[in-house]
Formats: C-alpha cells, structure tokens, sequence
C-alpha cells in the first residue's frame, strides 16, 4: 500500500534520514521503533508532506504520493504524540472535523457520538473542551478523531507516550482491536515493546537514519541483531553507539 | 567579510523575506470567505471584544488633547480652535495610530500565542492531516476579520475621542455645549474621516498579519511561542507607524 525508497532527510550538517527502505502492505499493522532521534516522526512527517524529502520516494499504492496527496489524505487518519485536538472546538466537533464538511451537523455529531463510544468515551465528554479532559481521555478522543472518517491508513505516535501502564494497555487495546475491524492499514511509533506486541504484525528498527533490522512481531525476541536486543530488553548501550538527539 | 557583500547579503536577506510575507499574505487574503463561522468568530474576538480598549484610549487620548490645544492656543490667542482640531486630530491621526496600536498590543499578541501554541502542540499538523489548509482555516479569517473591524473600531474611536474633547471642553475649559459641537463639524472634511478609517484597514492588516506570520513559525516550546508573541506585537508596533507615515504622506 505504502512503498517508501531511499528516503534520505538531513537537517544542516545532520542526516536524520539515511535510506530508508520500507513497505507497508494493506492491512498490515507496521511498527517502527528506535532510539530517541533515529528518524522515526521525521518519517512519518516525510510520508505526510510536512517535510520534504532531500531525496527517495514515496509511492502509494504504486504511485507517487506526492501526486496523490489530497487523495491520500481524505483515506487517512492519524493519532498524535499528545493527541493534537483544537482547544477551541468542543471534543465533539474535533472527532467531527473532517465530517462537517460532507454531512449536515446532527449526522456528524451522531457520527462523533459514535466514534467516542467506540473509543470508551460517553456523550458527557462530547460538549467539554480538551483542556477539561485528562490525557488518557484526550488520547481516546484523538483516536476518535482519527477513525472518523474510516480512514484506509492510520499512523499512531507515540500512542501510549504519558500514560500509565493501565490506560496504556487499553489504548494498545483499542488501537489493535481499531485495524482488525477496519481493515485499515497502520504504522505506529513508538518506543514501548509492549506496544510493539500488542499492535504490530510486522516491526521495523531504525538505527542512525536507516532500517537497521525489520521482521515479524514473534520474531524480535529471537533476533540476532544486538541492538535490537537490547532495545528489546531495555538494557543500556555506551553513549554514541547509536543516534542520539 | 567584505561589506559590500554583508550589505548585498543583508539586502538579499530582506528582499526574501518581504517576498515570503507577501506571498503568505496573498494567499491568506485569497482564501477569502472559506470559512465564514471562522470569520464571525474572529471578528467577535478581534472588533467587538476591542472596542472597550480602543474607546477608553480613545476618550483619554481625546480629553488630553482639548487640555493640550487650550492649553498652547492660549499662547497665540488661538484657543477658540479646541473643537475643531480635538475633531481633525482625532479623525486624522490620533483616533486610527493609538486605535490601531492598542489592537496590536491585545490582537497581535493573542493571535501569535494562539497560533503558536497550535504549532508547537501539532494542531497545525493535524489540520494538514485532515484535509484542512491551515491559512485557509486559521489565518484567512484573522486576515479579513482585522481589515474589516479596524475601520469600524477607529471610526467608534473618532467619535468616543471628540467626545472626551467635548467633555473637557464644556466642564473645564468654558466651552458652549452647542457651539462646541457645531465648530467640530464645521472643519471637519469628509476625508478626514474616510482616510483615517482606510489607514485603519491597513493597520488591521498590519496587525493580524503580525500575529500569523510569527504565530505560523514559531517553534522550541514555550519559549519559542513567548518569541512569537513579541516579535509579533513589535512588528505590528513599528509596522503600523511606518504604514502610517507612507499613508500620510500618500493622503495628504
């Protein structure tokens, strides 16, 4: 679904991006882990049109996504870091965003409704503003934001990133059980292993600008790759052996 | 360094960056009418909720002026002309340079911190992720909202100024209620006003241009937002007596 070619991004003297080379097949579940500043939101923001590119290509369904981008983005969804939603609107009308331009305003409040109750939030939150609500209820109400429009690509940014391991979980949870039904193909950020086993089919490690080892999610713990092992055990490297911020 | 290559390296500098915030404005004012409960809602925070401070900056900026003219007419036996220049002062200068600063102190600040705040929390990301252009939806409307209520504010500045003139003039300085009035109008010309209320319009343009340009770019946090917001009131502040002064310069 997404094919992704040499991409190389530099910022001044320093190459965030080095050759990346991955795929995303439709309905597949990726997750990119690495360490801090290894490349991973710059490239989603490349995938995005946030950034450009200094170099590579990006296809969408065997296209040039550059060319398709407006197309791209009425099937896409996205969750941000810290859920992103608009202070100024009401939770309802943020899920509502993208629907309130093709549908009358009761359907796409009903529409919201629904989403939220899908994400395990009630109709009491939909008039309340995002600064009323806690971070793990801002992170559903983003998620529903993000499904509003049953987009056919979904990416997650650090989706579990300030949470507690419980609210963690259900939002691992939610985001697993979110692709399953929709079908919709998905790539995740995201540092936490137990967010890597809970939503990936397929993971991907970015090391110094470029994909350092990618397989299976059953297979990272038999990888014979040593950075990878100690990011999946959480055990420490020497500074330098690896992208720092 | 060479100086002559500063000096054409500064030049080439300043000619980018005008060229920048002359393309971000063209496309913010040709977006015109994309979002009309965005405009209605910038115009509610940017005029309606203005108008206590431009009016009390107006009355006092009025009142002072009738003591200053009294005050230094006197000199020449001149003090006769209080009404008719509190009127032409305020109309021409005074009533759009200290209405269109005072919007930049709240307005230019509010919008750079708003859109900021958006920027370094990802909310004008996720604009672009759903679908949405970001200068149609967040700069356009603060565009044409500060263009079109500036004119309306300083023309309400006009009239609360002469009115603060009015106030001192009759219970201070012994003026007829009537004939203060009557010599306000009197030498007081159709474009006197108009003109002051055209500067308004560009000094709403000056303002809201101010606070979305450097809301749109700021980055680094809170510190990066706290930039923004000064940079932006700075900027509306020198840019709108600059503007000023090729207005009148142009007008009169």
């Amino acid at each position: 679904m997404i094919e992704i070619r040499g991409l190389t991004k530099s910022f001044g003297a320093k190459r965030v991006l080095d050759g990346v080379d991955l795929r995303l097949a439709e309905g597949e579940s990726l997750v990119v882990i690495g360490g801090s500043g290894t490349g991973k939101s710059v490239l989603l923001r490349c995938i995005l049109g946030l950034e450009p590119p200094d170099a590579g290509e990006i296809l969408w369904r065997g296209k040039p996504l550059a060319q398709r981008r407006t197309e791209f983005m009425d099937e896409f969804g996205m969750l941000f870091q810290n859920a992103a939603l608009f202070d100024s609107l009401p939770i309802w009308r943020n899920v509502a965003f993208r629907l309130l331009r093709v549908m009358p305003t009761a359907r796409a409040r009903a529409v919201a409704l629904e989403k939220l109750a899908r994400v395990g939030l009630g109709p009491e939150v939909a008039d309340l503003y995002p600064a009323e609500l806690s971070g793990g209820m801002r992170k559903r109400a983003g998620l529903a934001r993000a499904i509003a429009a049953d987009p056919s690509v979904i990416f997650f940014d650090e989706p579990t990133t300030g949470l507690d391991p419980i609210r963690a979980a259900a939002i691992n949870t939610l985001i697993r059980g979110i692709v399953d039904e929709t079908g919709a193909s998905a790539i995740t950020i995201t540092h936490d292993m137990t967010s890597v086993r809970a939503i990936g089919d397929r993971v991907a490690l970015l090391d110094q600008g470029r994909v350092r080892w990618q397989g299976g999610v059953g297979e990272i713990d038999h990888a014979q790759d040593e950075y990878l092992q100690d990011f999946v055990a959480g055990r420490a490297r020497p500074i330098g052996s690896q992208s720092q911020d | 360094m060479n100086p002559i290559r500063l000096i054409g390296r500064a030049g080439i500098g300043l000619t980018r960056m005008t060229g920048r915030v002359a393309i971000f404005a063209a496309k913010g004012l040709a977006r015109v009418g994309a979002h009309p409960s965005e405009l209605a809602r910038q115009m509610l925070h940017i005029g309606w909720l203005s108008l206590p401070v431009v009016g009390l900056t107006a009355l006092f900026t009025g009142a002072a002026l009738a003591l200053q003219i009294h005050s230094g007419g006197e000199r020449f036996q001149a003090s006769d002309v209080v009404p008719a220049i509190v009127a032409i002062g305020m109309a021409r200068e005074l009533g759009p340079v200290l209405g269109g600063l005072m919007v930049a102190a709240r307005v230019a600040s509010a919008i750079a911190a708003e859109l900021g705040t958006m920027r370094v929390t990802e909310q004008i990301d996720a604009l672009e992720t759903l679908s949405t252009d970001p200068v149609g939806w967040l700069v356009s409307p603060r565009l044409w909202a500060a263009i079109l209520c500036l004119p309306v504010l300083v023309g309400v500045g006009d009239i609360i100024g002469i009115m603060g003139g009015w106030l001192i003039g009759v219970n201070a300085l012994g003026f007829n209620s009537t004939t203060y009035i009557s010599n306000s109008w009197a030498y007081l010309e159709g474009w006197d006003v108009v003109s002051g209320l055209v500067k308004g319009a560009f000094f709403g343009m000056v303002v809201a241009l101010s606070g979305c340009w450097f809301g749109m770019r700021a980055g680094n946090g809170a510190a990066g937002v706290g930039r923004a917001t000064t940079n932006a009131v700075v900027a509306a502040s020198v840019g709108i007596l600059a503007v000023n002064f090729i207005l009148t310069g142009l007008f009169f």
